[in-house]
């Protein structure tokens, strides 16, 4: 055991040598890295949020939202069909996610389950991009020209799928307006979407973002009668009661005159004349002519502007708007006018989002955690190093080295695969200063055995790395089972960064115990010659 | 040379007699944890229960706690709780969760946010909506479960079955202890501490293995020495190296506890109590039960000797494969 090929040092002494190269840049300060080759430069820890501060937010799509928005459209096309056909009925409700109707006639429920049957689209497969050969609506009939349509799960779950999808895009968009950097937007699950910035010096500017739909449409108010009145009452059917942002109610029309999607830009800026802040924007073409249209058609009456719900102002048209842009002037912070403009420019989600998990640090916090972690560290380092020169004399100086060693690979290992340490990875690392002197302890208690059974120096310290490998691969094996399963089910938060650390501690342990210590003796005892243990 | 011979090489203490003591023991230990869990519980953290934790600093030298609870307590927060944390500066605001609306949750944090004022800075904001924290229940009782059935059937492979179901119990029970500890001291349990307890696990079973390793190889070697003996001597042959790898793994872990910070508290001081429950086990649990598995020095040879036409010696180190016929 005490024989090395050429080979096999040159191999050894190369992987210390690279696990240092790779472990330096983690010390240098950035002044010295620049100067470094952007390979070597970029071998550096991640650090996780919970050091370097930032927020971890968990969003879902609201799927009940959803649900209702589809069904309420799916309302508006069975009408619409049902007018165009010309078949008379009564009674369409919505009930959850189907939709009732009942004909006048019952003798036309044919007709009209033919037609609606129009209605469905089917799906497609996520993947494999073929027909699953389901449709996102079903169509019954019952007796009496009774006729329920009905969205199917498969339909729904594909558009919450497809609603994922469109809101990383447009998560992606509004978050690239901060100018932070190396944002983290990914899908989580069927529903949800993981998002992570770091360093963020305003965490609730982010979530006010990112909690907007931000749908934006420009309806007529509903000047018939007084909102007190329809709030007392009933509002007209076509027309719904909306609130500003200071609970001023305002009757505004259910049609949309121009929505949000057909603008091409928003920017914040300042009223010429009042110098308040507002938001300027501008039309497609499209949109441009359906504004001119509305704006023509009603001069003198107000108009709201309305975003998710709210109306931000109800101006009064004074002259047709035919140019295809305007201005939007609520009560605006600077703030709030750019954070409108990013909202509008991003473009609306197609369904709110909720924040179902937020983690948010202050980088001064993570300064403190680093710190705290690195004496913590040293400290841990410092004892146990006393611990194995009292214990181990000069063998416990070999036990040390190597630890040194695992420690730097560790390091070495987590910059190159581009790992991220986080608080409880620092743990981890400590935890295996700790941890890491055991299959020397077990090999160097194994020698000693072999000694006291009678051996020469030498053949105890040949058979005690013999028989101490099985237990030390057994052994760490087990450990690496269950540290395995932790980076499995740790999800994405800081309790994987610890199983990272843990797991590559159990694989830098072993080589360095095994063949680094190895080595150190063996040399020792080639110049030596040691007719009694040290230990 | 080593300085001073602490460690004496060579013990030869009656472990196995020590058992009448210790099982007992253990078993108390075990029910009064059974016990707590269904009288005490545990104090659950935000990753399980749900709700908002907010860490925020005073710009003074110590924050003044009662007129903090007097402005939380006084809106519709519900369960708010406020506790220093780690220095007179820091403070901790739990909010238990409002209703079951993640929507809520937002506006308690808005309503913190708005209590504390200039006064202080937040430096860290947990939120976990009740949808997420059941998941992360399911998630944890699932990773604990695996844990333990991934390393049974390991070491059903590696050894005889007794050692596997061993292992088993003597880890049950370190886990057991540790979350006794949890329940006795009010710690938060959260997804760290999940952390902990396989960290734990971990550990402990690397201690068990190694003296079980030392308890197949004499097996092997001597037939003829009876169980309890043969425990005895393979433990007390692993027991500097058990006492020297607890006291260096202690060391660090006691490092965690005073220097790692407040966040870490809970776990370094949970990962101490494991590592000497881990090592109590290994040696007093782990060890002896092994008499009551009906474990013989025939199982292991008639079992070695089944494998040894399809194992290579070699690679089996120095569980001395080729060593039998010797003894």
């Amino acid at each position: 055991m005490l024989h090395f090929s050429r080979l096999k040092t040159a191999l050894i002494l190369v992987v210390t040598a690279l696990g240092i190269l790779f472990a330096v840049p983690n010390l240098l300060p950035a002044s010295v890295l620049q100067h470094l080759p952007s390979w070597l430069a970029s071998s550096h820890v991640t650090l996780g949020l919970d050091l370097q501060g930032g927020s971890h937010i968990l969003l879902e799509v609201d799927a009940a939202a959803l649900k209702k928005e589809r069904a309420d459209q799916v309302r508006d096309d069975v009408r619409r069909v049902l007018r165009e056909q010309k078949i008379g009925y009564s009674g369409l409700t919505v009930r959850d996610t189907s939709i009732q109707v009942r004909l006048r006639d019952a003798n036309d429920t044919q007709a009209a389950v033919t037609e609606l049957r129009k209605l469905a689209t089917p799906i497609t497969n996520s993947v494999l991009g073929s027909s699953t050969g389901e449709t996102d609506i079903t169509v019954s009939s019952g007796a009496d020209g009774q006729i329920t349509v009905s969205l199917t799960d498969a339909g729904i779950n594909a558009r919450i799928r497809s609603a994922v999808d469109q809101s990383i895009e447009i998560i992606r968009r509004r978050i690239d307006q901060l100018g932070t950097v190396e944002p983290t937007i990914q899908r989580q699950g069927a529903d949800r979407i993981l998002v992570q910035v770091p360093g963020l010096q305003d965490p609730q500017r982010l979530k006010a973002l990112l909690g907007q739909t931000a749908k934006l449409s420009f309806r007529m108010v509903d000047q018939s009668m007084s909102p007190q009145q329809a709030m007392e009452t009933r509002p007209p059917a076509e027309s719904d009661v909306l609130q500003s942002s200071d609970g001023v109610p305002y009757l505004v029309e259910k049609q949309v005159r121009v929505s949000g999607e057909d603008l091409v830009d928003a920017q914040p800026g300042f009223d010429q004349t009042s110098r308040q802040p507002i938001v300027s924007f501008r039309f497609n073409n499209n949109g441009a002519r359906r504004f001119a249209a509305t704006t023509q058609d009603a001069v003198g009456r107000p108009f709201a502007i309305v975003l998710d719900n709210q109306v931000i102002s109800a101006p009064v048209i004074r002259e047709p708007i035919l140019g295809g842009s305007g201005q939007i002037s609520g009560s605006f912070t600077v703030q709030q006018a750019n954070d409108l403009a990013i909202l509008l420019r991003a473009g609306a989600l197609p369904a709110p989002l909720k924040v179902v998990e937020e983690r948010t640090v202050g980088p001064s916090l993570g300064q403190d955690s680093i710190q705290a972690g690195k004496t913590a560290a040293f400290v841990a380092a410092a004892l146990v190093a006393v611990f194995m020169l009292a214990v181990y004399g000069l063998f416990g100086l070999f036990a040390l080295i190597a630890l040194a060693v695992h420690v730097t690979l560790m390091f070495a290992l987590q910059s190159l695969l581009g790992a991220t340490l986080t608080l409880p990875g620092i743990a981890g690392v400590v935890l295996t200063i700790g941890m890491a002197v055991d299959s020397n302890v077990v090999i160097f208690e194994r020698i000693r055995d072999e000694a006291r059974e009678g051996r020469s120096a030498i053949a105890a310290i040949d058979k005690g790395f013999s028989f101490a490998l099985g237990t030390i691969l057994d052994a760490n094996l087990t450990s690496l089972a269950t540290a395995v399963i932790l980076f499995l089910l740790g999800g994405s938060g800081p309790v994987r960064g610890f199983a990272v650390t843990y797991i590559l501690g159990l694989l830098t342990t072993v080589f360095t115990a095994y063949t680094l210590t190895r080595l150190m003796i063996a040399w020792w005892v080639k110049w030596q010659r040691p007719a009694k243990l040290p230990i | 040379m080593p300085l001073i011979d602490y460690i004496p090489a060579q013990t030869k203490i009656g472990f196995m007699r020590l058992r009448r003591v210790t099982f007992p023991l253990s078993a108390a230990l075990t029910l009064i944890a059974v016990i707590l869990f269904g009288t005490v519980g545990f104090n659950l953290g935000i990753d399980f229960r749900g709700g908002t934790l907010i860490e925020a600093q005073s710009a003074q030298q110590a924050a003044d706690l009662s007129v903090l609870r007097e402005q939380l307590t006084d809106g519709d927060l519900g369960d708010v709780q406020i506790q220093e944390f780690g220095s007179a500066r820091d403070v901790l605001i739990r909010v238990g969760r409002a209703g079951t609306d993640d929507a809520a949750q937002q506006a308690i944090v808005d309503k913190v946010r708005s209590a504390l004022g200039q006064d202080f800075t937040i430096r860290r904001v947990e939120t976990v909506g009740p949808s997420v924290s059941s998941e992360l229940v399911r998630q944890s009782i699932l990773a604990l479960v695996l844990g333990a059935v991934v390393v049974l059937i390991y070491l059903w492979f590696r050894f005889e079955w007794q050692f596997a179901v061993g292992a088993l119990v003597t880890t049950a029970h370190d886990i057991f202890v540790t979350l006794m500890i949890y329940s006795v001291l009010g710690l938060d349990f959260d997804l760290t501490s999940i952390a902990a307890i396989l960290t734990i696990m971990g550990y402990s079973l690397n201690d068990t293995v190694v003296v079980y390793d030392r308890i197949r190889e004499m097996l092997r070697r001597y037939k003829k020495i009876p169980l309890p003996e043969l425990l005895d001597i393979a433990v007390n042959a692993t027991f500097s190296r058990t006492i020297i790898v607890s006291t260096t793994t202690f060391l660090a872990t006691l490092a965690l506890y005073f220097f790692g910070g407040e966040v870490l508290r809970g776990f370094s001081l949970a990962m101490s109590v494991g590592v000497i429950i881990g090592t109590y086990s290994t040696i007093f649990v782990a060890a002896p039960i092994l008499i009551h598995l009906g474990l013989r020095s025939s199982t292991v040879v008639a079992q070695d000797e089944a494998d040894a036409a399809d194992e290579k010696p070699a690679a089996k180190g120095g569980k001395g494969g080729s060593r039998p016929a010797k003894a």
